[in-house]
Formats: C-alpha cells, structure tokens, sequence
C-alpha cells in the first residue's frame, strides 16, 4: 500500500455567473500522506473552503464548476468517477466536518439519528449494531450519558458538544481522510482548545489524515505537519510546518506571521496589518497576486506570474525574488510596521 | 403537551360560542318571515302563522335565541322542515360525500404541488422554475366557478370523458364513481395545488443552502434522501400551516365546487338551505363548520411539533410558542 494519501495536481475551481467568471481556486497541488495532517491557511476568500470542499464534490453546481485538474485519492481520480462513486466515498472514506456546528447538525432529526445514518448507510449493518456504534462514538468524542444524548435535538447541546457530535458523525466510519473546515473558528476561545485536543486524540485512534482549513496558524503548528499557504486562489508557499514556521519565505506569509499576537509583542505595540484587500477574482490578474499588496515589489511583480519554485528540500515558494541563487531580505517587523504605516 | 391539548379544546367552547351568537343573529337578520318562504307563495296566511309558531318564531329573540342555545349544548340540533329530517341525519348524509372530494382533490393537490415545488426550488431560475412561476400564479388566481364550468364544457359536453354532473355510485361500479368525481376533484384542487407548490418552492429555496444540508450531502447520501429527507422536513412547517387551512376549507364543503358540478356535500346543503329560507338548517351547518375549523387547527398546531422539536407549547395561553 502507498503511503501517498491523497495527491492534488493543479486543481482549478471556477463559478460562473452570468458572462463573469470567478476563479476561485487556481492551479492548487499539495500532496498528503497517511496519518499526515496538512493546514490550509489564507485570509477570507483565499479559496482554502473552496479547495476542501471540491475535494468532496460538494461545490454548488451550478454555478460552482472544477475545471481542470486531478484529485488522487488512493490513486484513483475523484474527478472520474460516477455520482454513485462519489456517495460511497463520502462519509466514508474521506469526511467532512464545517465551521459552525449551530448549522451543520439538522434541527428536526436527533442527534442519535444523523450518527446512525452515515453508519447504515455505509456499514451495512442493523439498526441496533448501528445504535451501539453510535453510542460508542459519543463516548468517544467525550459526550457524557451518551445514552440520553442519543435522543435529543441538536438545539438541546451547547456549541462545543454539537461540534463533538459533527466529529463523532465524521469519524463513525473509520474515514482515512477528515476534511475539517475551520472547526474551531465559531467555537469560544476554551473549546476551540479541547476540541483540538480531541481531534488530536482520535486521529491517533483511527489513524486519519486530516486537511485543516483555518485562518488560525497557532492550529497550524499544533496539530500539522504540512502547510499550504493560499491566496486569492492560488499557492504561494508550501511546506513542511518545520520550514514554515522557521524559515518562511513568502512575502504574504510574513505578513499573516507578523500579524498573530505572540509573547513578544510589546505592550500597547499595534498589531501589523496587511494593507489594502485580496484582488477581485472575477478580473484577469497579471502578474503575481499578492503584488499590489507587497512591500517588495518590482516592475516584474506586475507584469509575469511567479512560478512555483523548490527553494529547499519539501519548501515551495511562488515569488520570483525567492529563487534558489536569490533571497529576499525580511525587514524586521517594527520597520515593516513603520513603512505599513508611512505609506 | 396533554395539558396543552385540554386548554386548546376548552377554547374551542367560547371560539364555538360567538359563532353561535353570530349566526343566530345573522339569520334572523334575513329579509322576510322564514315562513312565509318556506310555505311558497299559495301558502294562506293562517298556514304561515302555524308555521311561525311551530318554529318558534313569534317568541322574542332572546327566547328563540336561550332554546337554540340549550338544544344546542344537549347535542340536539333539531329538525329541517324543508328536508323533513333530524339536522343531524341530514349531515351524516352529506358528510362524507363532501369528505371524499375533499380528499381527493387534496391528494392531487399534495402529489402535484409539493413535488412541483421541491423540483422548481431544485433547478432554481431554469426553464422549468419560470414555467412553474407561471402556471402557479394562473392556479391561484383561477376563478372555481369559470374553471369547472370550462372543464364540464370541455370534457363532459364536447369530448363526452366525464359526466358533467352528480356523484357516482358505487353500486354502478368504482369507474362509475371515479368518472364522477374526476372533473369537481380537479376544480376544487386547483387553488390548493397552487399554493402547496408555491410555498414549498419558497420554504425549500430557504432550506436547500443550509449548511445541514451539506452535511447530509458530505454524508454520502444520495440526493434524493437530502432533498426530501433533510431538507424537506425542514421546509415542512409553513405548508402545514397552508395545508390546514385549505382542509379546513374543504370540509367545510366547496361551495361553488359542489354548487357546479351538483355534488351532494354540505357546500351545496348550505346554498339550498339558504335559498329556501330554512334557517335552522343554515344556523346548525356553520356551528358544523366553525367545528371543523377549530378541530383542524388544533390538528395542525399538534402537528407543528412532530415536524419541528424546536417547538414547545405553553399551556397558559393556549398558543405556540
């Protein structure tokens, strides 16, 4: 069996509406291995949510529409295969689980019910096997008298436990990839930590690969071993979490970098900004994406695209001052703050 | 929910009660003696004081109105003279004939409008979806009485399909029955097919972009099961709403259905009771269908929770909540 996972070549998402056509995803290729977890970071709109969820299929079509690419699962090409296919997959071997668990779980059935069906429907077994696995599932993800639980609403659990319910969904069929969206972004800052924990603890229990999507790079470097990072559409670095968070390369990650608070901010001292917003994705871009928004450009910046380059080994960065001969110098953080601001 | 049900059903008695009064009032409102109607125009003056007497009627209203009121809470609804039968025998005649084209026209209306919405809310803004919009808005907006009278012109009088008017029998055979009722179910479930397919288009439009409903879709479900499994029982709650009142409409007999087609239901009982003055007969059918009403309601209150847990009823003021 390879351990390649899941392998991505060259993805491109767009959604048509009317003439205008938006590219969401551009050209996007990251590869995983098994039990290995990647983070997809990127501000809104970057396309990490569309990325993820066309892994699946699962972007409205239309006006959603994957126009190029491959997506290699097990060697097999999701792309190729038939809707029946696809069902068989999802929910079984790759799962999914979405940013707000007020919405995701169904208000009219019982949190018993939305276990049992993902489980019926791809284990073939009977309603009352179906019912002990969920039970066990509850408890596993740390739901007490799971029991009970298993007949009430969704609207009867807190924000937290609703999320566990969701991983315990996610998870009820031993799926080898989890595809997590932002799980912790609409949770309070003392369950984002325990729900990481948990999703730490079971992916060592079923041995999962997980694809984090998250805005949030401290998830990042706790629970990943890759990183890719997005920007309006496309990647403009990728890596191992090593090399990211020692030696980052691209001028935009510097900026999320330079934008977390960390213990060595000072007290009163403003946070960096990125100035300016992410390009319309509906316009042609010409040249690098993020240029309008750098504090390094040069005329080549705006008229050619940078290729994507192996600066080291299992480094990628796509920015042409950040070449194998040549680096680019990282101003320190308080003089970028100080040309953020004079500009 | 026991306790909500018992102050929901001691409701119904004062809701019952002003139907009462005001029925009783309306009709003695009526222009000319009740009597006089009654006995035709050769009917001598000492027939009609009989009459008038025998009916009650040269008691003061207060009086006339205490004993409808006592007959009417021991359960005794009187005689029709005109029909020369119990009232209440003369409803469980009728009863069930308007009950059977209720039903039927209601089966049409749900197996034609609510797919139709689920599939327009599905291929939003297709041909389909504006081809929907269109003929909707033509049924509800669809005068019964022009419409039947076109059915009955084009399927009984020119293509000879259907008889025009009547109720079948079965002892003449089910084809019989089922000819009969065929062209009054289509009139009568025109308005309502209409409607359950708009309501469902819009509640499902709301519905279908829910992030539950990706979920199901993550799940590995066919697309089916998320439609009209998880999404539709989310969209159920408004076309109940919808769904009783036109039930409630029906049983209370379709007037100008049953008036066309000559279907022997309430709705007609009513409009012949009406013309021929016999308020008794009138007074007792609105109690009847003020029943109904109150009755189908409470259904569909009960029915609110089972489509919608996030629902809890309060039993101190009798509503939902």
């Amino acid at each position: 069996m390879s351990n390649e996972l899941l392998k991505v070549e060259n993805l491109e998402v767009q959604f048509k509406s009317g003439s205008t056509v938006t590219k969401a995803v551009n050209g996007v290729s990251f590869t995983l291995n098994r039990k290995e977890n990647i983070g997809i970071v990127g501000e809104s709109g970057s396309g990490k949510s569309v990325t993820a969820t066309s892994l699946l299929r699962l972007i409205p079509s239309p006006p959603g529409h994957i126009s190029g690419g491959k997506i290699l699962f097990e060697g097999k090409d999701l792309l190729t295969l038939s809707d029946k296919e696809m069902r068989d997959i999802r929910g079984n071997d790759i799962s999914m689980i979405f940013q707000d668990p007020l919405t995701s779980l169904n208000p009219v059935f019982t949190v018993g019910d939305q276990i049992m069906e993902s489980i019926k429907l791809h284990q073939k077994v009977s309603k009352k096997e179906a019912k002990q696995k969920a039970i066990q599932m509850l408890q596993l993800v740390g739901i007490p008298a799971p029991e009970k639980r298993l007949n009430m609403y969704p609207h009867e659990f807190s924000g937290g436990m609703r999320q566990r319910v969701m991983i315990a969904i996610a998870l009820s069929c031993n799926p080898k990839l989890l595809i997590a969206d932002e799980p912790t972004t609409a949770l309070d800052v003392t369950v984002q930590a325990q729900i990481l924990e948990l999703m730490k603890k079971l992916q060592d229990e079923f041995n999962t690969s997980i694809i984090m999507i998250t805005h949030d790079l401290g998830v990042v470097w706790e629970i990943c071993h890759k990183v890719l990072v997005m920007y309006a559409g496309n990647v403009i670095e990728y890596g191992t979490v090593e090399e990211i968070h020692d030696h980052p390369m691209h001028p935009y990650t510097w900026g999320l970098l330079d934008s977390q608070i960390t213990e060595n901010i000072e007290d009163h001292e403003m946070l960096t900004t990125i100035p300016g917003s992410p390009p319309d994705l509906r316009q042609e871009i010409k040249g690098c994406p993020f240029a309008p928004r750098c504090s390094y450009t040069q005329d080549i910046c705006f008229s050619k695209a940078p290729e994507m380059v192996e600066v080291k080994e299992k480094h990628f960065v796509a920015c042409h001052f950040q070449t194998k001969e040549n680096r680019l110098n990282r101003k320190e953080r308080s003089t970028h703050v100080r040309a953020v601001v004079k500009s | 929910m026991g306790k909500y049900i018992l102050g929901r059903i001691l409701n119904m008695i004062p809701t019952l009660l002003i139907v009462a009064v005001i029925i009783f009032l309306i009709t003695r409102m009526l222009p000319g003696n009740p009597a006089a109607v009654m006995l035709g125009p050769q009917a001598s003056a000492e027939e009609i004081e009989v009459l008038t007497e025998k009916l009650g009627l040269n008691e003061p209203l207060y009086i006339q109105f205490f004993d409808y009121i006592g007959n009417l809470l021991q359960g005794n609804l009187g005689n029709s003279l005109t029909y020369n039968m119990p009232i209440i025998d003369l409803i469980m005649e009728r009863f069930p004939n308007t009950v059977i084209l209720a039903v039927s026209a209601l089966l049409i209306a749900i197996l034609v409008g609510v797919p139709a919405g689920i599939i327009a809310a599905r291929k939003q803004n297709s041909i389909f979806d504006y081809a929907f919009t269109t003929f909707s808005l033509m049924g509800v907006s669809m005068p019964i009485f022009w419409l039947g009278i076109m059915l009955v012109l084009f399927f009984s009088v020119n293509l000879g399909w259907f008889p025009a008017t009547g109720m079948g029998s079965m002892d003449e055979g089910i084809g019989d029955f089922i000819s009969h009722l065929i062209l009054p179910s289509i009139a009568l479930a025109t308005i309502p097919t209409a409607q359950f397919a708009r309501i469902t288009r819009s509640s499902m439009l709301e519905v279908i972009s829910q992030d539950y409903v990706k979920t199901a879709r993550s799940k590995g479900l066919h697309e089916f099961f998320v439609i009209c499994k998880h999404a539709f029982k989310n969209a159920l709650t408004p076309l109940l709403t919808v769904l009783g009142l036109q039930i409630s409409s029906m049983l209370g007999g379709a007037v100008l259905t049953e008036t066309i087609f000559s279907w022997p239901g309430i709705g007609l009982l009513i409009i012949d009771a009406i013309g021929k003055r016999d308020f008794v007969v009138v007074q007792n059918m609105v109690i009847f269908i003020a029943l109904i009403y109150v009755v189908v309601n409470l259904l569909v209150d009960i029915s609110y929770k089972l489509v919608n847990p996030r629902i809890k009823y309060s039993s101190g003021k009798g509503g939902t909540k």
